[in-house]
């Protein structure tokens, strides 16, 4: 079993997890939470560590990760407000906490406007963690936690459903707009601790929410955040998603992201990768009804030897869906990207109009770029492009900014950073677009 | 205007230039004293947009002969940038779009840059609008275009117009603009002209290389050249111009040629 050796902790930690779960999931309400972890378990137990052999791995060598060894959180760090509070976002007033992948209650904060987000049958929008909101909410959950996300054939999403302790919940009910954003805020403190993220995001119908998804860390070690978002978007909804994955540098991120559109409804995402040794996102969204609409943005930004992997899935399962994304890669140093944009449509899903775009920027003569745009069509009424580019700066725009007085560096610099911003432009949070603006400039403006 | 006493800004004796081994600029010599006004003109790959970039010091040309000193600097020892803050300016024949670099943070940053090189202060974001919305004016100019990336979406004469914003921006001491002229309608080029004439003056000389002649109706030169075969064949008044746009160039061409057998 290649590489299984390496992940033995954290396989073994799912065993030991089993044997002493947590007390709130001994209520008799949560049984099918229970259920649903020993199933993720049984697959854990079948499924292999992938490598380049396989092929949705080939271009990401995961042995750095299964090479180390992980352990579950034993002793909470206990933070105070002050110690994350550069990494508020002032928009979002609502914003829920976790701390090395454990709820940090005190380090959260409720809307502040809780009246602005009730609808008109007086029922509020929810952002808890699930084991607080699940009794109540139990109906709204059970249909969607683990139904999206599939771990049949994925090991970490199956890891992560086994380790199901806890969760971000956000529920926007019916015909409701959330008044801001909300917030969920990953801080890993501790070095060697191996955490497991999860949110489930369910709009009603007619809701609209944005939500952030951050990645932090407060130290530069090694550790391994292992996430799973699942987000349903009920019929005529709206959904503004921002991800943005600042993890340390030695750090190892693999995340899945499972995204289900009902009909009419509309997703936008903005993914951001800056931090992690090793990074990978697998984005799949899924249309289940007719005339959907979502459009992936991404930027990987990324230096020295790091990896960052963006493996993305639009399936077109329905009529009348339509699709925009944008991926960028800005590779400096000995540093690897990999971009897989697969796009379905599936027949029967006459009228789709769907539009990928994946360019690339090398720095250097060492960063390398391996982009699959992979486009399968099986409907014959459709309106569908794909194009990949990868480059260096254009000789002639940097002259044309030294022949105004910019020194090359300073116009490389800002070439390379305006390469970025427009997909930085393209978050719907001012604050947070401006903080990122300055990260990509400031990462971008590094002299070596 | 053509003085007496000035200073020479300009001097350029037996340039020779290629490009991946073709052999553009063939012996040029050129020379502009501040206050004066040159059109360089000449038919279609006579190398007269090659010594405007060649001037500015792209980096696509070889220099393989001669010599060109601004000031008495030897150019050909100084980075585009270092020509820039020294006082050349080029005005593109087809200005570079940049998208994502907004427009009004790419003419800051390029004014800032020049006045820290001069010795003076630089302008803040508020200080800079003023300056910069006082310029738009006298150009007739939609403020809007600072909203947007650097020469994206801009049709030609807007681009071209955004170019002599540069210029009145950065108030080089040799301005050379590349046919600036090609592609204006007749109010587009009266305001690019009233924009350069604006800057002309006793400290500067302007460099204008065009194909026809209707620009100089509007920015009178000093001297006319001919520039055939990578070499300025013929050099002359105003008037000269008005004898090109009724003869063509195909005489010159020929009395050049027959001098050379002679």
């Amino acid at each position: 079993m290649t590489g299984r050796e390496g992940l033995q902790d954290v396989l073994a930690g799912v065993l030991v997890d089993q044997a002493h779960p947590p007390t709130a999931l001994a209520s008799p309400k949560l049984a099918w939470l229970k259920a649903l972890r020993a199933e993720a378990v049984e697959r854990v137990g079948v499924l292999k560590v992938p490598t380049p052999r396989d092929e949705a791995w080939r271009f990401t060598d995961i042995s750095a990760l299964t090479g180390q060894s992980f352990h579950p959180l034993r002793m909470p760090t206990s933070l105070q407000a002050g110690d994350i509070a550069h990494f508020h976002i002032e928009e979002a007033t609502t914003r829920l906490v976790f701390v090395d992948g454990v709820h940090a209650p005190q380090l959260s904060s409720a809307s502040s406007n809780a009246n602005a987000n009730a609808n008109a049958n007086g029922r509020s929008v929810v952002v808890s963690n699930l084991l607080t909101a699940a009794p109540t909410h139990a109906s709204a959950v059970q249909p969607h936690l683990g139904h999206h996300a599939k771990f049949g054939d994925n090991l970490f999403a199956a890891l992560n459903t086994a380790f199901l302790h806890d969760a971000a919940l956000i529920i926007v009910p019916r015909e409701t707009a959330a008044a801001e954003p909300v917030h969920l805020l990953f801080v890993s403190t501790q070095p060697g601790v191996a955490s497991h993220p999860r949110i489930l995001l369910v709009a009603e119908a007619g809701s609209a929410v944005t939500l952030i998804e951050d990645y932090v860390a407060l130290h530069a070690g090694a550790y391994f955040t292992n996430s799973v978002a699942e987000l349903a978007l009920g019929a005529n909804s709206k959904v503004e998603h921002v991800r943005v994955q600042r993890e340390s540098g030695q750090a190892f991120h693999i995340a899945s992201c499972a995204v289900s559109l009902a009909h009419a409804s509309r997703y936008h995402s903005v993914s951001v990768a800056l931090g992690a040794k090793i990074s990978r996102l697998g984005l799949d969204v899924l249309q289940t009804a007719e005339a959907t609409e979502c459009t992936l943005d991404g930027l990987a930004l990324i230096g020295e030897r790091q990896l960052a992997d963006t493996h993305t899935f639009i399936d077109h399962a329905k009529p009348h869906g339509a699709s925009r994304q944008l991926h960028k890669c800005i590779v400096d140093g000995a540093a690897h990207a990999v971009f897989n944009g697969r796009v379905m449509v599936r027949q029967g899903a006459q009228k789709t109009d769907s539009t990928q775009s994946s360019r690339n920027l090398l720095l250097t003569a060492k960063a390398v770029i391996d982009t699959l745009p992979q486009l399968e069509i099986f409907a014959d009424d459709v309106k569908c492009t794909h194009g990949a580019t990868v480059g260096q700066l254009d000789s002639e725009e940097v002259f044309y900014l030294r022949s105004r007085g910019l020194s090359e560096a300073a116009a490389r610099n800002l070439l390379t950073y305006a390469f970025g911003a427009e997909v930085i432009d393209r978050i719907p949070v001012a604050s947070l677009r401006l903080r990122l603006e300055q990260t990509v400039l400031e990462q971008t403006t590094r002299q070596p | 205007m053509i003085l007496h006493d000035s200073k020479t800004l300009l001097e350029v004796r037996g340039l020779c230039a290629t490009v991946n081994g073709t052999s553009i600029l063939k012996g040029l010599n050129f020379i502009v004293k501040s206050g004066e006004v040159h059109a360089i003109m000449g038919p279609n790959g006579s190398g007269k947009s090659t010594f405007a970039k060649v001037l500015a010091g792209h980096t696509a040309y070889q220099i393989t002969a001669g010599q060109m000193l601004f000031e008495g600097r030897n150019l050909l020892e100084m980075a585009p940038e270092a020509r820039a803050r020294a006082g050349i300016f080029l005005a593109f024949q087809y200005p570079i779009e940049i998208p994502g670099v907004g427009n009004s943070q790419f003419l800051r940053l390029a004014y800032n840059t020049l006045q820290a090189e001069r010795g003076k202060d630089e302008l803040d974001p508020l200080e800079f609008d003023d300056l910069v919305r006082e310029k738009m004016g006298l150009l007739e100019m939609n403020p809007e275009f600072l909203d947007r990336s650097v020469n994206e979406g801009f049709s030609g004469g807007e681009k071209k117009r955004n170019e002599i914003l540069q210029m009145a921006l950065l108030e080089p001491k040799l301005a050379i603009l590349d046919e600036t002229d090609s592609g204006l309608d007749i109010d587009a080029l009266r305001v690019v002209s009233k924009g350069v004439n604006h800057l002309a003056g006793k400290d500067r000389g302007i460099v204008l290389v065009t194909h026809y002649q209707r620009l100089l109706n509007y920015i009178v030169p000093d001297y006319v050249h001919v520039m055939v075969g990578g070499r300025i064949v013929r050099t002359g008044g105003k008037e000269l111009a008005l004898e090109l746009e009724e003869r063509g160039y195909d005489w010159i061409e020929a009395e050049t040629s027959a001098e050379g057998a002679l």
